[in-house]
């Protein structure tokens, strides 16, 4: 099976172990992730004023690139680039006054109407490929590791393309189960990380991280799994301090979903790229006999 | 301490603007705080949300846009799945700040964060802010 996938920015910078990680677990699943070609940032936040089109522009543009290639469906991985890419998707669907704006101010690309369908990789992974199928795979099954599914804001706000109920999301404890891990209930899975406000005001942010954390390390997590750039550079970020300023107990160890979807798979541990994991992270595993690097 | 209401201090045309730029109702809005209850953020903020939609319903146009409340908010959209009267919060935010950005005023400046700061931050944190806090 193929399907369109829409990397994002920061997945080719600072989060490579999210995309690698992804491609490869897909690979191994029999699903080929196909990069659309030309494509660009989204922009990363919706906007959210209704004066403001221009802002839609950009993940309107990707999602033609995607309905050029004749796709009916558009893989994301990144929690923001997926939220920015499905707003913008149910504006051109559902604003016949917005959608005529944008169409007529991007003369140059083909008329869209929302005929691609934003899917993230979670909900991909439980529709199309199914848990049975993972389960089936799992050659390393992550044995009584004791995981936090950490959703933030993007992947369950607002209602209209949360990927799952929002308040009580279950997708990432079924994936958990998947794999063999154990998931584990905590105080914050849907609380913000602070999101840019680490660029502007970053006590502001570590404040919320730290409820976050303390919530994981008060349910005695091992790990917790995460599906956004910005909140792995917010919770990772802040760790160090929150521990030296005594606000939370030890460091969690963070991964990318998709990590741990790879080691379980019992693909090689490059696909991984831990090294752009904290240490405190690669040492859990190494711990548990899941990696060697 | 008392707040002085008038014909002369309610800014129609405030109410009126952010009332257009975030589609939102704010009239609906009975001050019940569920919104700071649930924000992540209002420890950091001067006003909790629901005093800022008090200030914009009276018109209260330099309070409601001189405060850090707008400039606090994360969009994390969580008073607006939370709030009982189905007012989406983080559009009146965003509309808060538009009226100053749209003055061409930068409340973050990009061009002063240190080489060190640009080289450490992912894109997507960097995108965003400037998204929601530049003109």
């Amino acid at each position: 099976m193929k399907v369109s996938y829409y990397p994002g920015c920061t997945l080719k910078t600072k989060a490579k172990n999210l995309e690698e990680s992804a491609i490869s677990s897909m690979t191994a699943l029999g699903v080929e992730l196909e990069e659309l070609p030309r494509w660009n940032c989204c922009g990363a936040v919706h906007s959210l004023a209704e004066d403001d089109l221009i802002h839609h522009v950009a993940p309107v543009r990707d999602l033609i690139r995607a309905m050029e290639r004749g796709s009916s469906r558009l893989v994301t991985l990144c929690s923001m680039c997926y939220n920015t890419l499905a707003r913008a998707n149910r504006i051109m669907r559902e604003d016949e006054v917005k959608r005529k704006t944008i169409n007529e101010f991007m003369r140059e690309e083909k008329d869209y109407r929302g005929e691609v369908e934003v899917v993230h990789f979670l909900n991909f992974l439980r529709d199309e490929v199914g848990w049975e199928k993972v389960v089936e795979r799992v050659k390393r099954p992550l044995d009584g590791l004791r995981v936090a599914g950490y959703y933030g804001c993007t992947l369950v706000r607002p209602r209209e393309v949360a990927i799952g109920p929002p308040g009580h999301p279950e997708i990432l404890d079924e994936f958990l189960r998947a794999i063999g891990a154990v998931p584990v209930d905590y105080a914050g899975s849907n609380l913000c990380c602070g999101s840019y406000q680490i660029v502007a005001n970053p006590e502001a942010a570590v404040d919320a991280v730290s409820r976050i954390l303390g919530g994981a390390v008060g349910a005695g997590v091992d790990a917790m799994v995460i599906s956004c750039p910005l909140c792995e550079f917010n919770l990772s970020g802040s760790q160090k301090g929150l521990l030296e300023d005594g606000r939370i107990s030890r460091e969690v160890p963070l991964f990318y979903f998709t990590q741990l979807l790879a080691v379980a798979l019992g693909l090689e541990e490059g696909a991984c790229r831990f090294d752009l994991n904290d240490r405190v992270a690669v040492d859990l595993l190494r711990s548990r006999n899941l990696v060697h690097c | 301490m008392p707040i002085q209401i008038s014909d002369k201090t309610v800014k129609r045309g405030f109410i009126e603007r952010v009332m257009k730029l975030s589609g939102q109702d704010i009239y609906k809005c009975f001050q019940c705080g569920t919104c700071g209850g649930a924000c992540p953020m209002s420890g950091s903020m001067d006003a909790v949300p629901r005093r800022v939609m008090h200030m914009v319903q009276l018109g209260m146009e330099e309070e409601a846009g001189g405060g850090n409340t707008c400039w606090t908010c994360a969009s994390c959209h969580t008073c607006t799945v939370s709030c009982p009267r189905g007012i989406d919060l983080a559009r009146v935010m965003e509309a808060i700040r538009l009226l100053t950005l749209r003055k061409n005023v930068n409340h973050v400046e990009p061009s002063k964060l240190e080489k060190e700061e640009i080289k450490r931050l992912p894109q997507i944190a960097m995108v965003s802010c400037f998204r929601k806090m530049t003109s």
